[in-house]
């Protein structure tokens, strides 16, 4: 191994520094007790104390959860069957339509997304709330949840599912016992992902929501809008201390399934 | 062919049809109807129970001229222009930055690298939104680096960064600078150093070892993390209208304030449809770009 160079040292910190330290100004400044937001008053909690009193915030905040999961949830399913799709079902008509339909919404600016959807709605006379912010979500998350589980699946040994059919199992049963088990962990991360996305978006919630729901991103934007304000820290420092724990957790376990996988093969090679 | 397939294959066909599809035809054809006071905002709507005629005044009522209002008005040029403008210039600023960065992770001793990747990705999970609101804390007329900069005595005035096109530079940056780490990041890895030392060998100074293997070797992550980059700043909304200025022009900024302030639906429609025609040729690029990288892998 060769000695790190004082460049790389220098370009690690200033890298590391220029994305962390606005982030860590932002946690400290969640505890100052001034309402001022960039001058120091003294250590409290008391912006935690008003935001968990905001009932705008706690709706708001209560809509992204139930959007988050059940789009999520959604995304999932449907993505982790367009992943098969892709993978296994071989040619069939209109299968350059539907990568298409997968990939395309990758690289789509949210605008875009969020305008055409809108606009859907309206032709079909759906009210905007709740169900129109799932749609929307599942619908862009999917096509994530099926590129994290299709490239899993490209790696997968597919013989050790013939092997189940051959013993006698249902088609059903070897996805259960044999297909499933192996893409989890793959399917885990793209709920995962789906569910940070729902999150995190502002642009197609804004389109898609109505009076009737806010999350909170918009709640968000609109209050960043007008300014900076220590509550937006206090909630702000929430999200970041969730999203931390949520990675971190799933960093070790995915590593943790990913050595068992490896002891499994092994012990199945000897 | 079995049930089960068919089903399977239907499914999330069937939805991404009626969720991805269709709107986006419904956004072709609005483009291409005209402004009106109603509900919805525009004309012609098409009338079904009015049978064969209702369609054909449907139809005739469908023309191009959102988009020649576009293209003859220059503020709508002056958008596209700029926001090309600035999502080239700020891929270039986030590869300058992402490159070294990259390299050094690259180069880091093995046992440190999962932890270092950990902290590059760990800001892309955490919210986009709270990301450049903490960028407004730092780079605000009150905010931290005028706070230190006036401290030290380098400035005795706030420098103004906020609200203008720089604050925009600064917060692409910030905000895609994993995109561009991490794609570069894996190609680097793959780098068989024995490479470099052969060149040096064969009579290579260090530098022109650096461009002719190392540049070389990554140039597809390059290419795959400035794309990254570049197709999301174009449409980017949510940068300029929180970090830019008023006169901060971006083509995501326009269509939002169409739709939303002016309430004019076929120009919003319009206006999404030339961005996607923008988008397309660095789309296809891309894709040709992974296909290359996928097949030399193989």
């Amino acid at each position: 191994m060769r000695k790190p160079s004082w460049f790389n040292v220098v370009s690690l910190t200033l890298g590391f520094a220029f994305l962390y330290i606005p982030i860590v100004i932002l946690v400290i400044f969640s505890f100052n007790e001034s309402k001022l937001v960039s001058v120091w008053g003294g250590f409290s909690t008391k912006w935690y104390g008003e935001l968990m009193q905001n009932e705008a915030f706690l709706d708001a905040a209560w809509v992204t959860l139930k959007v988050g999961v059940i789009s999520s949830t959604i995304a999932t399913v449907l993505g982790t069957m367009a992943a098969f799709v892709l993978v296994r079902a071989g040619r069939f008509r209109g299968r350059t339509l539907f990568s298409g339909m997968i990939y395309a919404p990758l690289v789509m600016p949210e605008v875009i997304t969020g305008l055409s959807l809108l606009l859907l709605f309206i032709a079909v006379g759906m009210d905007r709330g709740v169900t129109t912010i799932v749609l929307a979500h599942a619908t862009f998350s999917m096509c994530y949840v099926s590129v994290v589980v299709s490239s899993r699946m490209a790696t997968f040994d597919e013989s050790l599912e013939e092997a189940a059919l051959d013993l006698g199992c249902t088609p059903w049963d070897a996805f259960k016992s044999v297909t499933l088990p192996i893409i989890a962990p793959a399917v885990a991360s793209g709920w995962l992902l789906a569910f940070t996305l729902s999150l995190d978006d502002l642009v197609i919630a804004s389109f898609t929501a109505g009076p009737s729901a806010t999350t909170l991103p918009i709640k968000i934007y609109s209050s960043v809008r007008l300014g900076v304000s220590p509550e937006i820290n206090a909630l702000s420092t929430l999200i970041i201390g969730l999203v931390t724990i949520g990675v971190l957790v799933a960093s070790v376990t995915s590593k943790r399934a990913i050595q068992k996988q490896k002891r499994d093969e092994l012990l199945a090679e000897h | 062919m079995n049930i089960a397939r068919r089903l399977l294959i239907t499914v999330p066909y069937a939805w991404l049809v009626a969720l991805f599809l269709v709107p986006f035809l419904i956004v072709l054809k609005i483009s291409l109807s005209d402004y009106a006071i109603s509900i919805p905002p525009y004309a012609p709507t098409l009338e079904l129970e009015e049978g064969w005629s209702g369609f054909r005044d449907f139809w005739v009522g469908l023309d191009f001229e959102n988009f020649v209002f576009l293209s003859e008005d220059s503020l709508y040029i002056k958008a596209y222009w700029s926001s090309l403008k600035i999502a080239l210039l700020a891929t270039f600023l986030t590869l300058l930055i992402g490159f070294p960065f990259a390299y050094a992770i690259a180069n880091a001793p093995q046992e440190w690298r999962p932890s270092l990747l950990l902290l590059i990705i760990l800001p892309f999970w955490t919210s986009f939104l709270i990301r450049i609101y903490a960028l407004i804390g730092i780079i605000s007329n009150e905010g931290f680096l005028n706070q230190f900069l006036i401290w030290t005595g380098i400035t005795s005035e706030p420098l103004v960064i906020m609200n203008t096109n720089t604050a925009v530079y600064i917060g692409i940056v910030y905000t895609y600078l994993p995109f561009m780490v991490l794609p570069i990041y894996s190609t680097l890895e793959k780098l068989d150093g024995s490479l470099l030392e052969a060149a040096q060998d064969l009579g290579c100074t260090r530098t022109s070892a650096f461009w002719s293997v190392t540049i070389h070797l990554a140039k597809p992550g390059i290419i795959a993390g400035c794309f990254l980059v570049f197709i999301p700043a174009l449409g980017e909304f949510v940068i300029p209208s929180l970090l830019g200025g008023s006169h901060t022009l971006m083509i995501g900024k326009v269509l939002w304030e169409e739709f939303f302030s002016n309430r004019d639906w076929p120009l919003a429609s319009a206006v999404a449809v030339i961005l996607l025609l923008v988008l397309i040729i660095p789309i296809i690029l891309f894709q040709r770009n992974e296909q290359k990288q996928r097949e030399q892998n193989k």
